[in-house]
Protein backbone atom coordinates (compact mmCIF):
# COMPACT_ATOMS: atom_id res chain seq x y z
CA UNK A 1 0.00 0.00 0.00
CA UNK A 2 1.55 3.53 -1.03
CA UNK A 3 0.14 7.03 -0.74
CA UNK A 4 1.86 9.05 -3.67
CA UNK A 5 1.42 12.89 -4.72
CA UNK A 6 -0.27 12.63 -8.11
CA UNK A 7 -1.35 16.88 -8.71
CA UNK A 8 -1.73 19.67 -6.58
CA UNK A 9 -5.17 18.19 -5.32
CA UNK A 10 -5.16 14.45 -5.70
CA UNK A 11 -3.06 11.65 -4.01
CA UNK A 12 -3.24 8.16 -5.89
CA UNK A 13 -3.42 5.67 -3.72
CA UNK A 14 -1.10 2.17 -4.54
CA UNK A 15 -3.30 -0.56 -3.79
CA UNK A 16 -0.92 -3.81 -5.66
CA UNK A 17 0.81 -3.66 -8.33
CA UNK A 18 -0.61 -6.82 -10.32
CA UNK A 19 -4.40 -7.42 -11.22
CA UNK A 20 -6.18 -9.29 -8.06
CA UNK A 21 -10.29 -9.67 -7.63
CA UNK A 22 -9.34 -8.98 -3.65
CA UNK A 23 -7.19 -5.68 -4.46
CA UNK A 24 -10.32 -4.78 -6.91
CA UNK A 25 -12.83 -5.53 -3.71
CA UNK A 26 -10.83 -3.34 -1.92
CA UNK A 27 -10.26 -0.65 -3.88
CA UNK A 28 -14.59 -0.65 -4.38
CA UNK A 29 -15.14 -0.91 -0.72
CA UNK A 30 -12.22 1.87 0.04
CA UNK A 31 -14.06 4.53 -2.64
CA UNK A 32 -17.33 3.78 -0.91
CA UNK A 33 -16.11 4.66 2.44
CA UNK A 34 -14.33 7.91 1.53
CA UNK A 35 -17.59 9.09 -0.63
CA UNK A 36 -19.07 8.93 2.52
CA UNK A 37 -15.89 10.15 5.09
CA UNK A 38 -14.60 12.68 3.14
CA UNK A 39 -17.40 15.03 3.17
CA UNK A 40 -17.08 18.40 0.93
CA UNK A 41 -13.43 18.21 0.98
CA UNK A 42 -13.70 15.67 -1.78
CA UNK A 43 -13.73 16.82 -5.51
CA UNK A 44 -13.85 13.16 -7.27
CA UNK A 45 -12.49 9.63 -7.12
CA UNK A 46 -10.58 7.18 -9.54
CA UNK A 47 -10.67 3.71 -8.98
CA UNK A 48 -8.85 1.33 -11.64
CA UNK A 49 -7.19 -2.09 -11.87
CA UNK A 50 -5.18 -1.68 -8.49
CA UNK A 51 -5.37 2.01 -7.75
CA UNK A 52 -7.72 4.30 -6.19
CA UNK A 53 -6.97 8.52 -7.29
CA UNK A 54 -8.71 10.46 -4.74
CA UNK A 55 -9.09 14.48 -5.87
CA UNK A 56 -9.56 17.01 -3.36
CA UNK A 57 -10.27 20.46 -2.45
CA UNK A 58 -7.13 22.42 -1.74
CA UNK A 59 -9.21 25.48 -0.05
CA UNK A 60 -11.15 22.98 2.41
CA UNK A 61 -7.53 20.70 3.91
CA UNK A 62 -4.34 20.73 3.07
CA UNK A 63 -2.63 17.39 1.56
CA UNK A 64 -1.29 16.70 5.31
CA UNK A 65 -5.08 16.42 6.71
CA UNK A 66 -6.05 14.60 3.13
CA UNK A 67 -3.51 12.16 3.61
CA UNK A 68 -4.30 11.23 6.90
CA UNK A 69 -7.79 10.82 5.61
CA UNK A 70 -6.75 8.59 3.35
CA UNK A 71 -4.42 6.56 6.00
CA UNK A 72 -7.47 6.08 8.23
CA UNK A 73 -9.82 5.21 5.32
CA UNK A 74 -7.11 2.15 4.39
CA UNK A 75 -7.37 1.22 7.88
CA UNK A 76 -11.11 1.17 8.30
CA UNK A 77 -11.46 -0.91 5.41
CA UNK A 78 -8.35 -3.36 6.42
CA UNK A 79 -10.61 -3.99 9.31
CA UNK A 80 -14.03 -4.60 8.03
CA UNK A 81 -13.32 -8.10 6.29
CA UNK A 82 -13.93 -6.72 2.28
CA UNK A 83 -17.02 -7.68 1.55
CA UNK A 84 -16.87 -8.69 -2.11
CA UNK A 85 -19.17 -5.98 -3.86
CA UNK A 86 -22.04 -7.07 -4.94
CA UNK A 87 -22.79 -9.87 -7.85
CA UNK A 88 -25.16 -8.40 -11.09
CA UNK A 89 -26.16 -11.22 -13.44
CA UNK A 90 -26.34 -9.07 -17.46
CA UNK A 91 -28.61 -11.59 -20.48
CA UNK A 92 -26.39 -11.73 -23.36
CA UNK A 93 -27.94 -12.93 -26.85
CA UNK A 94 -24.34 -14.82 -27.90
CA UNK A 95 -25.18 -15.83 -31.91
CA UNK A 96 -23.41 -15.12 -35.04
CA UNK A 97 -26.07 -12.88 -36.13
CA UNK A 98 -25.57 -10.51 -32.87
CA UNK A 99 -21.89 -11.21 -32.57
CA UNK A 100 -19.93 -11.44 -35.71
CA UNK A 101 -16.65 -12.34 -34.08
CA UNK A 102 -18.32 -15.29 -32.22
CA UNK A 103 -17.57 -17.87 -35.01
CA UNK A 104 -14.18 -16.99 -35.64
CA UNK A 105 -13.53 -16.56 -31.63
CA UNK A 106 -14.37 -20.35 -31.58
CA UNK A 107 -12.55 -21.55 -34.62
CA UNK A 108 -9.84 -20.08 -32.63
CA UNK A 109 -10.36 -21.20 -29.20
CA UNK A 110 -10.97 -24.95 -31.09
CA UNK A 111 -14.12 -25.02 -29.75
CA UNK A 112 -17.83 -25.40 -30.92
CA UNK A 113 -19.78 -21.83 -30.73
CA UNK A 114 -22.20 -23.29 -27.93
CA UNK A 115 -18.83 -24.46 -25.93
CA UNK A 116 -17.49 -21.05 -26.53
CA UNK A 117 -20.58 -19.26 -25.21
CA UNK A 118 -20.87 -21.31 -22.20
CA UNK A 119 -17.03 -21.09 -21.45
CA UNK A 120 -17.81 -16.84 -21.64
CA UNK A 121 -21.04 -17.40 -19.32
CA UNK A 122 -19.21 -19.77 -17.05
CA UNK A 123 -17.22 -17.31 -14.57
CA UNK A 124 -18.19 -14.38 -12.51
CA UNK A 125 -16.36 -11.22 -13.46
CA UNK A 126 -14.78 -8.47 -11.73
CA UNK A 127 -15.34 -4.73 -12.70
CA UNK A 128 -12.12 -4.14 -12.64
CA UNK A 129 -12.15 -0.58 -13.79
CA UNK A 130 -14.19 1.74 -15.63
CA UNK A 131 -13.50 4.80 -17.86
CA UNK A 132 -12.57 4.87 -21.76
CA UNK A 133 -16.08 6.15 -22.43
CA UNK A 134 -19.15 6.73 -20.01
CA UNK A 135 -20.02 3.53 -18.16
CA UNK A 136 -17.30 1.44 -20.48
CA UNK A 137 -16.78 -1.30 -17.32
CA UNK A 138 -13.57 -3.41 -17.91
CA UNK A 139 -13.88 -6.58 -17.15
CA UNK A 140 -11.65 -9.54 -16.09
CA UNK A 141 -10.65 -12.26 -16.34
CA UNK A 142 -12.18 -14.41 -19.10
CA UNK A 143 -10.43 -18.05 -19.66
CA UNK A 144 -7.04 -18.34 -21.47
CA UNK A 145 -9.10 -20.35 -24.62
CA UNK A 146 -10.99 -16.78 -25.19
CA UNK A 147 -8.37 -14.26 -25.42
CA UNK A 148 -7.86 -13.03 -28.54
CA UNK A 149 -6.26 -9.68 -29.76
CA UNK A 150 -8.15 -6.34 -30.95
CA UNK A 151 -9.09 -6.84 -34.46
CA UNK A 152 -6.70 -5.37 -37.08
CA UNK A 153 -8.92 -2.43 -38.37
CA UNK A 154 -11.02 -0.90 -35.69
CA UNK A 155 -14.73 -1.12 -36.68
CA UNK A 156 -16.28 2.30 -37.04
CA UNK A 157 -19.71 1.96 -35.62
CA UNK A 158 -19.96 -0.86 -32.70
CA UNK A 159 -23.65 -0.70 -31.21
CA UNK A 160 -24.58 -0.47 -28.21
CA UNK A 161 -24.62 -2.87 -26.04
CA UNK A 162 -22.07 -5.17 -27.83
CA UNK A 163 -20.72 -7.62 -25.66
CA UNK A 164 -17.08 -7.83 -26.69
CA UNK A 165 -13.56 -9.39 -25.70
CA UNK A 166 -9.88 -7.92 -26.04
CA UNK A 167 -6.95 -9.87 -24.56
CA UNK A 168 -7.94 -11.46 -21.30
CA UNK A 169 -10.87 -8.42 -20.68
CA UNK A 170 -14.05 -8.12 -21.37
CA UNK A 171 -16.81 -5.68 -21.96
CA UNK A 172 -20.40 -4.42 -22.76
CA UNK A 173 -20.43 -1.45 -25.13
CA UNK A 174 -22.79 1.62 -23.11
CA UNK A 175 -23.19 3.39 -26.24
CA UNK A 176 -22.68 3.23 -30.02
CA UNK A 177 -18.95 4.10 -30.74
CA UNK A 178 -15.79 2.96 -32.67
CA UNK A 179 -14.33 -0.15 -31.12
CA UNK A 180 -11.63 -2.96 -31.68
CA UNK A 181 -12.39 -5.23 -29.58
CA UNK A 182 -14.47 -8.75 -30.50
CA UNK A 183 -17.48 -8.79 -30.64
CA UNK A 184 -19.70 -11.98 -29.54
CA UNK A 185 -23.06 -10.96 -28.54
CA UNK A 186 -25.30 -8.38 -27.49
CA UNK A 187 -26.95 -7.25 -23.87
CA UNK A 188 -30.24 -5.66 -24.09
CA UNK A 189 -29.57 -4.36 -20.35
CA UNK A 190 -28.29 -0.70 -20.64
CA UNK A 191 -24.82 -0.42 -19.01
CA UNK A 192 -25.32 3.30 -18.72
CA UNK A 193 -28.13 5.33 -18.32
CA UNK A 194 -28.26 8.90 -17.21
CA UNK A 195 -31.33 8.82 -16.30
CA UNK A 196 -31.37 6.17 -14.12
CA UNK A 197 -29.84 6.98 -10.15
CA UNK A 198 -27.53 5.17 -10.39
CA UNK A 199 -26.95 5.18 -13.87
CA UNK A 200 -24.77 2.24 -14.15
CA UNK A 201 -25.67 -1.27 -12.76
CA UNK A 202 -22.12 -1.71 -11.05
CA UNK A 203 -19.37 -0.17 -9.91
CA UNK A 204 -15.40 -0.97 -9.83
CA UNK A 205 -15.08 -3.77 -7.55
CA UNK A 206 -18.52 -5.78 -8.09
CA UNK A 207 -18.68 -8.74 -10.49
CA UNK A 208 -20.52 -9.52 -13.24
CA UNK A 209 -22.06 -12.89 -14.62
CA UNK A 210 -23.26 -13.32 -18.12
CA UNK A 211 -26.33 -15.49 -19.17
CA UNK A 212 -27.33 -16.35 -22.44
CA UNK A 213 -30.36 -15.51 -23.90
CA UNK A 214 -32.45 -16.27 -26.90
CA UNK A 215 -33.72 -13.85 -30.10
CA UNK A 216 -36.96 -13.68 -28.39
CA UNK A 217 -35.90 -12.91 -25.01
CA UNK A 218 -33.40 -10.35 -26.21
CA UNK A 219 -36.41 -8.53 -27.99
CA UNK A 220 -38.54 -8.51 -24.87
CA UNK A 221 -35.95 -7.52 -22.49
CA UNK A 222 -35.69 -4.38 -25.08
CA UNK A 223 -32.93 -5.60 -26.99
CA UNK A 224 -33.01 -3.06 -30.35
CA UNK A 225 -34.44 -5.17 -33.71
CA UNK A 226 -32.70 -2.62 -36.02
CA UNK A 227 -29.36 -4.31 -34.54
CA UNK A 228 -30.01 -7.33 -35.88
CA UNK A 229 -31.31 -6.74 -39.12
CA UNK A 230 -28.93 -4.54 -40.04
CA UNK A 231 -25.86 -6.93 -39.50
CA UNK A 232 -22.86 -5.67 -37.84
CA UNK A 233 -20.13 -5.14 -40.18
CA UNK B 1 -35.52 34.64 -23.33
CA UNK B 2 -31.88 33.50 -25.04
CA UNK B 3 -28.92 34.31 -27.41
CA UNK B 4 -29.75 33.23 -30.25
CA UNK B 5 -26.27 32.06 -32.72
CA UNK B 6 -25.67 33.05 -35.80
CA UNK B 7 -22.58 31.69 -36.53
CA UNK B 8 -20.92 29.48 -34.26
CA UNK B 9 -17.00 30.34 -35.11
CA UNK B 10 -14.44 27.67 -34.94
CA UNK B 11 -14.84 25.49 -31.41
CA UNK B 12 -17.62 27.74 -29.55
CA UNK B 13 -18.85 24.83 -26.56
CA UNK B 14 -21.05 25.97 -23.68
CA UNK B 15 -18.72 25.33 -19.99
CA UNK B 16 -19.67 25.93 -16.54
CA UNK B 17 -16.90 25.04 -13.81
CA UNK B 18 -17.07 21.39 -14.82
CA UNK B 19 -18.96 18.23 -13.92
CA UNK B 20 -17.43 16.70 -10.69
CA UNK B 21 -17.99 13.42 -9.00
CA UNK B 22 -18.73 11.28 -12.07
CA UNK B 23 -15.39 10.05 -12.42
CA UNK B 24 -16.25 6.67 -11.28
CA UNK B 25 -18.44 5.78 -13.95
CA UNK B 26 -16.29 7.36 -16.74
CA UNK B 27 -17.21 10.99 -16.57
CA UNK B 28 -14.71 13.47 -17.24
CA UNK B 29 -14.62 17.14 -16.18
CA UNK B 30 -14.88 19.34 -19.15
CA UNK B 31 -15.10 22.96 -17.78
CA UNK B 32 -12.98 26.27 -18.91
CA UNK B 33 -9.59 25.31 -20.38
CA UNK B 34 -8.96 28.92 -18.71
CA UNK B 35 -10.44 28.94 -15.43
CA UNK B 36 -8.80 32.25 -14.75
CA UNK B 37 -10.65 34.14 -17.93
CA UNK B 38 -13.85 32.27 -17.02
CA UNK B 39 -13.94 33.66 -13.44
CA UNK B 40 -13.18 37.29 -14.66
CA UNK B 41 -15.91 36.97 -16.75
CA UNK B 42 -18.30 36.30 -14.79
CA UNK B 43 -17.65 38.12 -12.08
CA UNK B 44 -17.87 41.23 -14.17
CA UNK B 45 -21.82 40.57 -14.26
CA UNK B 46 -21.65 39.49 -10.96
CA UNK B 47 -22.35 36.05 -11.43
CA UNK B 48 -22.18 32.93 -9.75
CA UNK B 49 -18.54 31.32 -9.98
CA UNK B 50 -20.12 28.21 -11.89
CA UNK B 51 -22.47 29.94 -13.90
CA UNK B 52 -22.33 28.70 -17.36
CA UNK B 53 -20.59 30.85 -20.54
CA UNK B 54 -19.51 30.48 -23.94
CA UNK B 55 -15.78 28.92 -24.38
CA UNK B 56 -14.52 29.58 -27.87
CA UNK B 57 -11.25 28.78 -28.94
CA UNK B 58 -9.63 31.22 -32.09
CA UNK B 59 -12.95 33.07 -32.23
CA UNK B 60 -15.54 34.21 -34.71
CA UNK B 61 -18.57 33.75 -33.29
CA UNK B 62 -21.62 35.82 -33.52
CA UNK B 63 -24.68 36.11 -31.35
CA UNK B 64 -28.01 38.53 -31.55
CA UNK B 65 -29.09 38.99 -28.27
CA UNK B 66 -33.68 38.17 -28.11
CA UNK B 67 -33.60 39.70 -24.54
CA UNK B 68 -32.26 42.64 -22.64
CA UNK B 69 -29.01 41.73 -20.79
CA UNK B 70 -25.52 42.20 -20.01
CA UNK B 71 -22.38 40.37 -20.91
CA UNK B 72 -18.82 40.12 -20.61
CA UNK B 73 -16.27 38.77 -23.06
CA UNK B 74 -12.41 37.99 -21.16
CA UNK B 75 -9.71 35.76 -22.37
CA UNK B 76 -7.98 35.71 -25.64
CA UNK B 77 -7.58 39.11 -27.30
CA UNK B 78 -9.92 39.49 -30.42
CA UNK B 79 -12.16 42.54 -31.86
CA UNK B 80 -15.23 42.95 -30.22
CA UNK B 81 -18.29 44.70 -31.46
CA UNK B 82 -21.91 45.30 -30.07
CA UNK B 83 -24.55 46.60 -32.87
CA UNK B 84 -20.95 47.24 -35.05
CA UNK B 85 -19.64 49.53 -32.70
CA UNK B 86 -16.15 48.54 -30.93
CA UNK B 87 -15.82 47.35 -27.36
CA UNK B 88 -13.53 46.51 -24.57
CA UNK B 89 -13.16 43.32 -23.33
CA UNK B 90 -12.38 42.66 -19.42
CA UNK B 91 -15.59 44.75 -19.54
CA UNK B 92 -19.38 44.43 -18.88
CA UNK B 93 -21.79 45.84 -21.32
CA UNK B 94 -25.30 46.07 -21.83
CA UNK B 95 -27.03 44.76 -24.71
CA UNK B 96 -30.77 45.13 -26.10
CA UNK B 97 -33.26 42.72 -27.50
CA UNK B 98 -31.97 42.84 -31.12
CA UNK B 99 -28.19 43.75 -30.73
CA UNK B 100 -25.94 41.57 -33.17
CA UNK B 101 -22.56 40.42 -30.70
CA UNK B 102 -19.58 40.16 -33.33
CA UNK B 103 -16.34 38.55 -32.02
CA UNK B 104 -13.72 38.47 -34.49
CA UNK B 105 -10.47 36.03 -34.28
CA UNK B 106 -8.21 36.06 -31.66
CA UNK B 107 -4.90 37.95 -31.81
CA UNK B 108 -3.35 37.23 -29.29
CA UNK B 109 -3.71 34.13 -26.95
CA UNK B 110 -6.48 31.26 -27.89
CA UNK B 111 -9.44 31.15 -25.48
CA UNK B 112 -12.27 33.39 -25.68
CA UNK B 113 -15.07 33.49 -22.75
CA UNK B 114 -18.48 35.28 -23.07
CA UNK B 115 -20.43 35.51 -20.19
CA UNK B 116 -24.19 36.58 -19.99
CA UNK B 117 -25.78 38.02 -16.40
CA UNK B 118 -27.18 35.02 -14.72
CA UNK B 119 -25.38 32.76 -16.98
CA UNK B 120 -26.88 30.40 -19.36
CA UNK B 121 -30.03 28.64 -18.35
CA UNK B 122 -29.48 25.30 -20.20
CA UNK B 123 -30.46 21.50 -19.24
CA UNK B 124 -27.82 20.09 -16.72
CA UNK B 125 -26.05 16.63 -16.94
CA UNK B 126 -24.53 15.19 -13.94
CA UNK B 127 -24.93 18.62 -12.09
CA UNK B 128 -23.34 20.40 -14.93
CA UNK B 129 -23.93 22.04 -17.68
CA UNK B 130 -20.39 21.55 -19.48
CA UNK B 131 -20.21 20.46 -23.15
CA UNK B 132 -17.60 17.29 -23.23
CA UNK B 133 -18.18 16.54 -27.76
CA UNK B 134 -16.18 13.18 -26.59
CA UNK B 135 -19.11 12.14 -24.07
CA UNK B 136 -22.20 13.89 -25.97
CA UNK B 137 -22.57 15.32 -22.45
CA UNK B 138 -23.74 18.60 -21.56
CA UNK B 139 -24.43 21.91 -24.11
CA UNK B 140 -27.28 21.95 -26.37
CA UNK B 141 -27.12 18.58 -27.81
CA UNK B 142 -23.79 17.44 -26.08
CA UNK B 143 -21.98 18.71 -28.86
CA UNK B 144 -20.36 22.61 -29.72
CA UNK B 145 -22.59 25.55 -30.80
CA UNK B 146 -23.93 24.78 -34.46
CA UNK B 147 -26.06 28.06 -36.60
CA UNK B 148 -29.79 28.98 -34.63
CA UNK B 149 -28.61 27.59 -31.46
CA UNK B 150 -30.83 29.52 -28.77
CA UNK B 151 -28.65 29.91 -25.41
CA UNK B 152 -31.41 30.38 -22.71
CA UNK B 153 -30.51 33.49 -20.26
CA UNK B 154 -32.77 35.67 -18.46
CA UNK B 155 -33.79 38.84 -18.56
CA UNK B 156 -31.76 42.06 -17.24
CA UNK B 157 -32.30 45.48 -17.26
CA UNK B 158 -30.15 47.43 -14.23
CA UNK B 159 -26.99 46.08 -13.53
CA UNK B 160 -23.78 48.13 -12.67
CA UNK B 161 -21.45 47.79 -15.31
CA UNK B 162 -17.81 47.33 -14.16
CA UNK B 163 -14.10 46.63 -15.79
CA UNK B 164 -10.75 45.33 -14.72
CA UNK B 165 -7.92 47.86 -15.51
CA UNK B 166 -5.57 46.90 -18.16
CA UNK B 167 -2.86 46.10 -16.02
CA UNK B 168 -4.80 44.12 -13.85
CA UNK B 169 -5.59 42.04 -16.52
CA UNK B 170 -3.54 38.54 -17.48
CA UNK B 171 -1.07 38.88 -20.27
CA UNK B 172 -1.01 35.68 -23.03
CA UNK B 173 2.46 35.37 -24.42
CA UNK B 174 3.84 33.31 -26.32
CA UNK B 175 6.23 31.61 -24.24
CA UNK B 176 5.01 30.21 -20.52
CA UNK B 177 6.46 28.08 -17.66
CA UNK B 178 4.80 25.48 -16.77
CA UNK B 179 4.89 24.36 -12.95
CA UNK B 180 4.79 20.88 -11.90
CA UNK B 181 4.37 19.25 -8.63
CA UNK B 182 6.47 15.74 -9.14
CA UNK B 183 4.30 12.74 -8.77
CA UNK B 184 2.61 9.35 -10.23
CA UNK B 185 5.85 7.64 -11.79
CA UNK B 186 8.52 10.07 -11.23
CA UNK B 187 10.59 7.48 -9.82
CA UNK B 188 10.63 6.00 -12.94
CA UNK B 189 12.75 8.57 -14.73
CA UNK B 190 16.53 9.06 -14.22
CA UNK B 191 17.98 12.19 -13.08
CA UNK B 192 19.30 13.05 -16.17
CA UNK B 193 16.21 12.70 -17.97
CA UNK B 194 14.29 14.76 -15.16
CA UNK B 195 16.99 17.29 -15.58
CA UNK B 196 16.78 16.93 -19.74
CA UNK B 197 12.97 17.50 -19.06
CA UNK B 198 13.19 20.80 -16.45
CA UNK B 199 15.94 22.41 -18.44
CA UNK B 200 14.79 22.19 -22.36
CA UNK B 201 11.84 24.02 -24.44
CA UNK B 202 8.88 22.48 -25.60
CA UNK B 203 6.99 23.64 -28.86
CA UNK B 204 3.73 22.87 -28.90
CA UNK B 205 2.50 20.96 -31.68
CA UNK B 206 -1.14 21.04 -33.93
CA UNK B 207 -1.82 17.74 -31.83
CA UNK B 208 -3.37 19.70 -29.19
CA UNK B 209 -7.50 19.80 -28.23
CA UNK B 210 -9.59 20.06 -25.08
CA UNK B 211 -8.15 16.63 -24.04
CA UNK B 212 -4.52 17.25 -24.32
CA UNK B 213 -1.72 19.08 -25.39
CA UNK B 214 0.95 17.43 -27.06
CA UNK B 215 4.88 19.01 -26.95
CA UNK B 216 7.41 18.73 -28.77
CA UNK B 217 10.86 18.44 -27.71
CA UNK B 218 14.06 16.08 -26.20
CA UNK B 219 12.97 12.69 -25.77
CA UNK B 220 12.24 11.87 -22.17
CA UNK B 221 10.99 8.38 -22.40
CA UNK B 222 11.66 6.65 -18.77
CA UNK B 223 11.71 3.18 -20.91
CA UNK B 224 8.75 1.47 -18.91
CA UNK B 225 5.67 0.92 -20.94
CA UNK B 226 3.75 -1.75 -19.74
CA UNK B 227 1.68 0.20 -17.08
CA UNK B 228 -1.79 -0.74 -15.15
CA UNK B 229 -4.39 1.86 -16.09
CA UNK B 230 -4.70 4.73 -13.46
CA UNK B 231 -6.64 7.40 -12.76
CA UNK B 232 -5.43 10.79 -14.38
CA UNK B 233 -6.06 13.88 -13.37
CA UNK B 234 -5.89 16.84 -14.88
CA UNK B 235 -2.53 18.74 -15.79
CA UNK B 236 -0.99 15.09 -15.41
CA UNK B 237 2.01 14.83 -17.92
CA UNK B 238 2.10 11.77 -20.00
CA UNK B 239 4.96 10.66 -21.30
CA UNK B 240 4.49 7.87 -24.13
CA UNK B 241 7.07 5.48 -25.33
CA UNK B 242 8.37 8.11 -27.98
CA UNK B 243 9.27 10.28 -25.19
CA UNK B 244 7.81 13.52 -26.13
CA UNK B 245 5.17 14.95 -23.29
CA UNK B 246 1.31 14.98 -23.53
CA UNK B 247 -0.50 17.41 -20.85
CA UNK B 248 -3.88 16.54 -20.60
CA UNK B 249 -6.36 18.77 -19.79
CA UNK B 250 -10.02 19.37 -18.55
CA UNK B 251 -11.76 16.40 -21.59
CA UNK B 252 -9.21 14.13 -20.85
CA UNK B 253 -10.08 10.22 -20.78
CA UNK B 254 -10.06 9.12 -16.58
CA UNK B 255 -7.66 6.19 -16.56
CA UNK B 256 -5.28 5.78 -18.67
CA UNK B 257 -2.07 3.51 -18.87
CA UNK B 258 1.14 5.42 -19.57
CA UNK B 259 4.20 6.92 -17.08
CA UNK B 260 3.41 10.20 -15.77
CA UNK B 261 6.11 12.42 -14.39
CA UNK B 262 3.47 14.75 -12.18
CA UNK B 263 1.18 17.24 -12.90
CA UNK B 264 1.13 20.84 -14.46
CA UNK B 265 -0.75 23.15 -11.73
CA UNK B 266 -4.39 24.35 -13.41
CA UNK B 267 -2.88 28.03 -12.63
CA UNK B 268 -0.89 27.94 -15.30
CA UNK B 269 -2.71 24.92 -17.74
CA UNK B 270 -4.82 27.91 -18.14
CA UNK B 271 -1.87 29.96 -19.99
CA UNK B 272 -1.10 26.54 -21.96
CA UNK B 273 -4.42 26.47 -23.48
CA UNK B 274 -4.00 30.00 -24.57
CA UNK B 275 -0.73 28.80 -26.82
CA UNK B 276 -1.14 28.08 -30.19
CA UNK B 277 1.11 25.35 -32.82
CA UNK B 278 4.62 25.99 -32.55
CA UNK B 279 4.65 28.34 -29.25
CA UNK B 280 7.14 27.33 -26.63
CA UNK B 281 6.83 26.12 -22.86
CA UNK B 282 9.51 25.36 -20.09
CA UNK B 283 8.57 23.04 -17.49
CA UNK B 284 9.51 24.07 -13.66
CA UNK B 285 9.58 21.54 -10.43
CA UNK B 286 8.10 22.54 -7.49
CA UNK B 287 6.97 21.10 -4.28
CA UNK B 288 3.41 20.40 -3.27
CA UNK B 289 4.10 23.07 -0.61
CA UNK B 290 5.12 25.48 -3.22
CA UNK B 291 2.20 24.81 -5.52
CA UNK B 292 -0.54 25.38 -2.10
CA UNK B 293 1.29 28.65 -1.16
CA UNK B 294 0.97 29.56 -4.96
CA UNK B 295 -2.43 28.23 -5.50
CA UNK B 296 -3.41 30.60 -1.62
CA UNK B 297 -1.74 33.99 -2.89
CA UNK B 298 -3.78 33.92 -6.00
CA UNK B 299 -6.85 33.53 -4.03
CA UNK B 300 -6.29 36.39 -2.02
CA UNK B 301 -4.93 38.26 -4.59
CA UNK B 302 -8.12 37.88 -6.59
CA UNK B 303 -10.39 38.37 -3.72
CA UNK B 304 -8.28 41.52 -3.23
CA UNK B 305 -8.36 42.87 -7.00
CA UNK B 306 -11.40 45.75 -7.21
CA UNK B 307 -13.15 45.95 -10.22
CA UNK B 308 -13.89 49.41 -11.60
CA UNK B 309 -17.58 50.63 -11.85
CA UNK B 310 -18.70 52.53 -15.02
CA UNK B 311 -20.68 55.34 -14.91
CA UNK B 312 -23.38 55.25 -17.67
Amino acid sequence: MRIQVASENSFIIYFNDVIAASTSAQIGACTAYLRQSMGPVLVDLVPSYASLLVIYHQHLADHYAVKQMLRAAIEQVADESVSEGKLVHLPVYYSEESGPDLAMMAQRANLSIEATIDLHQSMAYQVYAIGFAPGFAYLGEVDKRLAAPRIATPRLKVPKGAVAIADRQTAVYPSQSPGGWNLIGLCPTPMFNPAEQPPMPVNVGDQIKFEAISRAEFLQQGGDEQLLLEPIV
Amino acid sequence: MSLLVKQPGLLSLLQDSGRYGAHNIGLTTGGPLDREAFDWANRLLGNDTDACAIELSFGGLQLQAQVDTYIAVTGAKLPLTIDGQEVDQWTSHKVKAGSRINLGFATQGCRAYVAVAGGLQTPMSFGSRSTVAREKMGGINGGKLVDGDLLDCCETTHLQTYTLLEEQRPQYPEDVDLRVVLGYQEDLFNEQTKQMFFTSTYTMTDRADRMGMRLEGPNVACGSSQMLSEGICHGAIQIPADGQPIVLLNDRQTIGGYPKIGSVIARDTARLAQLRPGNSVQFNAIDIHQAHNINALAVYRYNNTQLTAIDE
